[in-house]
């Protein structure tokens, strides 16, 4: 029974890995070796496509634009969402619950309906194609979700560590940053993968608000594949390196993940 | 936990509500604006009441890709689920073996959606890619760009492929918390495995399973870019799911008043189902 255990775990992740493998593989062969040859491995080992995005500004701009707007729209969403979420956690207020479902009704609008409209609008007060339009447009989403995990960990939090730092002369401000933000880091770092994720993987509105100067990686990806036909070693090796940030991250919130997920209140 | 009433909270509120309400409200009042309307370029427009909705909700063409984005979600929803759990399930509780479960899981969530579809375009490929060259030699004819069943296997696969680790994070958080107490009244009881998961640990992840299930309903209900880029939507119409069709009209077409007359469709049946859901989930939450 305990070795059929570790069975169930290590398959799915070799399923897992294989697509990414593949994906891997193909960046380190020529297109021609790509189209013409089948190989679990590269036969003509080449550094040429990885060398081309290094070198390239319209290339390597694109993470560089990604992760700006990425970044910024992790901050906008926590720090939104962190005194909101503690009010939801500890009053009630006028229309408490119709404002906590009505941000949740902004997650489930599909992106979809609002491409459209946001171009227009993001164009007509002059911010089309910056890194602050893409990263507020991604709160739509992302602020909801902020709200609602860091709802959860404030919850599990007792309302007395409050009343005791009143009592013992904390202000509210202080209070907040150097007693409340301390005991609830593992879901602020929870909420940030979370942030940091949808943001980063979202293409459909980033593509729409964006012309040159902002433009994401994977927007880039689509359009050089369109234009010169498919350049499948180095769309391969654009892809692989989307993988990295998200990997990085991943490293940083690994012992908060272990530790917010074991809260159990994601 | 009992809240005290405070109407000063709402300042607290202000700053969210403002970013939600300017990305939200403004758009939505667009899209409102539009569906109303007959357009003819360069700003004319024309009221039209109500016969972009009527149009709409009578258009073969708008049953044919809702059908196809149910069945879509019902069949996601139907696998990444019970496979999520049961993979929670056998994941290690301690050990070395967590964060690397953990960290390798996590990686297909974070890859941005149309390289996931441009990976799978290339790993599905019969000539070139792993799993069609796989599939083709071991005598099946399969060819995701030409045959539609195979195109939508290759679709649900790539979405199980995407979003389990999701059912599968969010179910670990929840086993996580239950207390050894539990395990070890059951194990004193003579629990079966089985009793063991009906009456303790489903009940436990219950709050976790009912995040999973939202979220894997919307976004798979909205799933727009990996489809794009793995099918096109193609073969034919085969995997044409509502949000490519939406933004085939929309901006293919530039058929603003109907595509505007969709979108609003499409985000009320969401909401509806999710209202219905979030509500049904409160009233149990108020009861126990």
């Amino acid at each position: 029974m305990k070795k059929i255990k570790w069975l169930v775990p290590t398959v799915y992740i070799i399923f897992l890995m294989l697509p990414i493998y593949w994906l891997l593989n193909m960046s380190f062969k020529t297109t021609t070796e790509i189209i013409n040859v089948y190989s679990l491995w590269p036969k003509d080992f080449t550094l040429e496509n990885y060398k081309t995005i290094f070198t390239d500004s319209t290339w390597y701009m694109g993470y560089i634009n990604s992760i700006t707007y990425t970044v910024f729209n992790t901050i906008i969403s926590v720090s939104a969402a962190l005194p909101a979420a503690y009010a939801f956690s500890r009053y009630k207020f006028l229309g408490d619950k119709h404002l906590f479902f009505w941000l949740l009704t902004n997650r489930m609008a599909p992106p979809a309906v609002f491409a459209l409209p946001f171009f227009q609008f993001y164009s007509s007060v002059n911010l089309f194609d910056t890194h602050i339009a893409i990263a507020l447009s991604h709160c739509l989403f992302n602020i909801p979700l902020a709200v609602w995990i860091l709802e959860g960990f404030m919850s599990a939090v007792p309302k007395e560590l409050d009343e005791t730092a009143y009592v013992d002369g904390y202000s509210f401000g202080r209070f907040f940053f150097k007693i409340f933000i301390p005991t609830i880091a593992a879901g602020i770092g929870i909420t940030m993968f979370f942030c940091f994720m949808f943001s980063w993987v979202e293409l459909l509105l980033a593509k729409t608000l964006t012309a040159t100067v902002a433009k994401p990686i994977a927007a880039i990806m689509t359009r050089t594949s369109s234009t010169s036909g498919y350049e499948l070693g180095l769309l391969a090796a654009a892809g692989s390196l989307t993988i990295i940030p998200g990997a990085v991250v991943i490293y940083f919130v690994r012992n908060y993940i272990a530790k917010g997920f074991a809260m159990g209140r994601v | 936990m009992n809240k005290t009433l405070n109407q000063k909270a709402w300042l607290f509120v202000i700053p969210v509500f403002v970013l939600v309400a300017f990305n939200a409200a403004i758009p939505l009042m667009t899209v409102v604006n539009y569906s109303f309307q007959e357009t003819f370029g360069s700003n004319v427009f024309a009221w039209e009441g109500t016969r972009w909705f009527k149009e709409i909700l009578h258009s073969e063409r708008f049953h044919a890709s809702l059908g196809r984005q149910v069945i879509f979600t019902f069949i996601i929803l139907l696998i990444q689920l019970p496979l999520g759990i049961g993979i929670a399930l056998t994941m290690p509780k301690k050990g070395w073996g967590v964060p690397v479960c953990l960290i390798l899981m996590s990686m297909p969530l974070l890859i941005p959606w149309n390289v996931v579809g441009a990976m799978w375009n290339i790993f599905a490929l019969p000539e070139i890619g792993f799993l069609g060259n796989s599939l083709n030699s071991l005598g099946f004819d399969y060819n995701f760009t030409q045959q539609s069943g195979d195109a939508w296997f290759t679709t649900i696969l790539m979405d199980v492929w995407h979003w389990t680790s999701l059912v599968v994070l969010l179910s670990y958080a929840g086993l996580n918390s239950i207390q050894p107490a539990y395990y070890q009244a059951a194990e004193i009881d003579g629990a079966s495995r089985w009793d063991i998961f009906r009456y303790i640990e489903l009940p436990k992840m219950k709050k976790v399973l009912t995040l999973a299930i939202l979220l894997r309903f919307m976004d798979s209900f909205m799933i727009y870019t990996e489809p794009f880029v793995l099918t096109g939507g193609g073969p034919g119409n085969a995997t044409n799911f509502l949000s490519l069709d939406l933004v085939k009209m929309a901006l293919g077409q530039f058929d603003l008043g109907p595509a505007a007359a969709m979108s609003l469709i499409y985000f009320l049946i969401v909401l509806l189902i999710c209202w219905i859901f979030y509500t049904i989930m409160m009233k149990d939450e108020g009861r126990s």
